[in-house]
């Protein structure tokens, strides 16, 4: 097997996702620290400082292009998983298991994935594409607590967030498990502790998200 | 349990051939006891069918004590009916209740063909043990079976993995039409024992293409195929193939045969 086989087969299509997948993970962590400065409840003192750091540092930079270019490769690969999985039986079941034999955010990785990709769109719209396009073209970083505050004073937003962060939460608690599944961890010595660490991290990790438009709306962050 | 005696409606999948587009034909059957098997049943059903003049269903079975994994449907919804881990053959009618309606498919799986009936062609799952589940041993006197000493753990794991009896219910009940829990139990079984090392390298490979070759689907980790699985064949086994395969790609010769 040569490398382009080696990454293309059904297992090495499974690889691309699973190490995209967990580099994911990582800039969720990292994406969660930084806002969650925010409950400081200073004005964004701590927050405005950390994102400072963030949007200046050149290895942070650089990293962020990486972040694209795997997030491109994690949503281009699954989608085609998606549609090459839907080919594989032609002729449907009349009657089918439901979920008596798999839980249904499992077998809607696709479609959760689709949900996050068009949050994404809309999440990088409110932040990321005025606060590059001020840096680059203009007087430097945009007040991102100040823009927090505007874009959460409209409930449907915040509503809007809340889902993005449900649907990242179902997919997550199905995709952290398969993910190391797939690197082949999912012994007997591992199994419980993966499942359990990646469904405390697929509720912590969206709730704190969640936190945010919720605060800013009911105004308890200041 | 007391025992009764029930009629059914049976919603059949008919099909000619692998050509014939197919569909259901829906059947009354009476006097069912239930202390018979699902194959029992249908054999009342073919002995009636043949009584009236009509075709019978064609459908797959051979030993019907659930060791040789032929007797393939797809009852309700579910791979060889609502029981865990048990075969088609292995459920009994005291299951239902008189007056229900059973709907019975074939296996549904564009690497499992149909070809009359219930009845489908499962070589694709014997091409993959072809293409690397085999295990090469020396020629003359059979060596001493205690020669060799084999972990407890590892000989009792590579057992569970042997008991598969490459029935396809994982293909049939998984979403994505994935063989990789069965191709998982051919690899673990011999990769679990000092007798599989010499094509360690290159089995899962070999097995993997071979697999996406004949049209099954990739595996995403849903775990159906576990849930459906007569001999209780474990995803540890996945993540093993996983395992194997990394270990392939990333030590092995990267040649392979295929
Ligand atoms: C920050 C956002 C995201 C994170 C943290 C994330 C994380 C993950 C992880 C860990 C997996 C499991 C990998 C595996 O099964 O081995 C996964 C699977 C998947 N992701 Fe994402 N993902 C994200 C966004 C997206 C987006 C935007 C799409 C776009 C369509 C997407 C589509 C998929 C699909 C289809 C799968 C299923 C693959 C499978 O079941 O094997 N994901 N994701
Ligand atoms: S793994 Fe289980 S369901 Fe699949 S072929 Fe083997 S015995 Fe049948
Ligand atoms: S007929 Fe052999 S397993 Fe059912």
């Amino acid at each position: 097997m040569n490398w382009k086989q080696a990454f293309t087969s059904s297992i090495g299509k499974k690889l691309v996702m699973s190490l995209t997948g967990i580099f994911l993970i990582t800039f969720l962590i990292v994406h969660c620290y930084i806002n969650a400065q925010i409950f400081w409840m200073d004005g964004g003192v701590k927050f405005t400082e950390a994102g400072h750091f963030m949007a200046t540092n050149p290895v942070i930079r650089f990293v962020e292009i990486g972040l694209f270019v795997l997030l491109f490769l994690h949503i281009i690969q699954g989608l085609m998983l998606w549609s090459q999985n839907k080919s594989k039986r032609n002729t449907r079941y009349a009657v089918s298991a439901g979920n008596h034999t798999s839980k249904w955010y499992s077998r809607s990785m696709g479609l959760l994935g689709t949900l996050i990709l068009l949050f994404l769109c809309m999440h990088l719209y409110h932040f990321w594409i005025p606060n590059r396009y001020q840096q680059t073209f203009g007087s430097g970083e945009i007040d991102l607590f100040g823009k927090m505050q505007a874009v959460f004073s409209n409930p449907a937003v915040v509503v809007v967030y809340v889902l993005g962060c449900i649907a990242l939460g179902y997919h997550l608690v199905h995709g952290f498990y398969s993910a190391f599944q797939t690197l082949g961890l999912g012994t007997h010595r591992y199994k419980k502790m993966i499942r359990n660490i990646g469904i405390a991290f697929s509720i912590i990790v969206p709730l704190i998200f969640a936190l945010m438009p919720i605060g800013f709306m009911a105004n308890l962050i200041h | 349990m007391e025992h009764y005696s029930m009629n059914l409606t049976l919603k059949v999948w008919k099909q000619k051939n692998k050509n014939d587009k197919g569909g259901f034909e829906t059947y009354q059957v009476k006097g069912i006891s239930s202390e018979m098997s699902f194959l029992e049943m249908f054999d009342v059903l073919n002995e009636q069918l043949i009584a009236e003049g009509k075709e019978p269903i064609a459908f797959d079975h051979d030993c019907r004590e659930g060791i040789c994994g032929m007797c393939s449907m797809y009852i309700n919804g579910r791979a060889h009916g609502p029981w865990h881990q048990t075969t088609t053959c292995q459920l009994h009618m005291r299951e239902y209740k008189d007056g229900d309606t059973i709907v019975v498919e074939p296996w549904r799986a564009n690497a499992f063909p149909v070809i009359k009936d219930l009845v489908v062609d499962r070589q694709s799952f014997d091409r993959i043990i072809q293409a690397g589940g085999y295990i090469s041993v020396n020629t003359g006197n059979a060596v001493d079976a205690n020669a060799l000493p084999i972990e407890k753990q590892k000989a009792d794991e590579s057992f569970a993995a042997a008991a598969c009896i490459g029935c396809g219910a994982c293909v049939a009940a998984c979403p994505n039409a994935s063989a990789m829990l069965f191709v998982s139990a051919k690899v673990s079984h011999l990769a679990l024992l000092p007798q599989g090392d010499p094509e360690r390298k290159t089995r899962a490979t070999n097995m993997i293409q071979q697999m996406d070759k004949e049209g099954f689907g990739n595996c995403t980790n849903i775990g159906a195929c576990e849930a459906e699985c007569p001999k209780g064949i474990s995803l540890e086994n996945i993540a093993r193939l996983n395992r194997e395969y990394i270990g392939s790609v990333f030590s092995g010769s990267g040649t392979g045969n295929l």
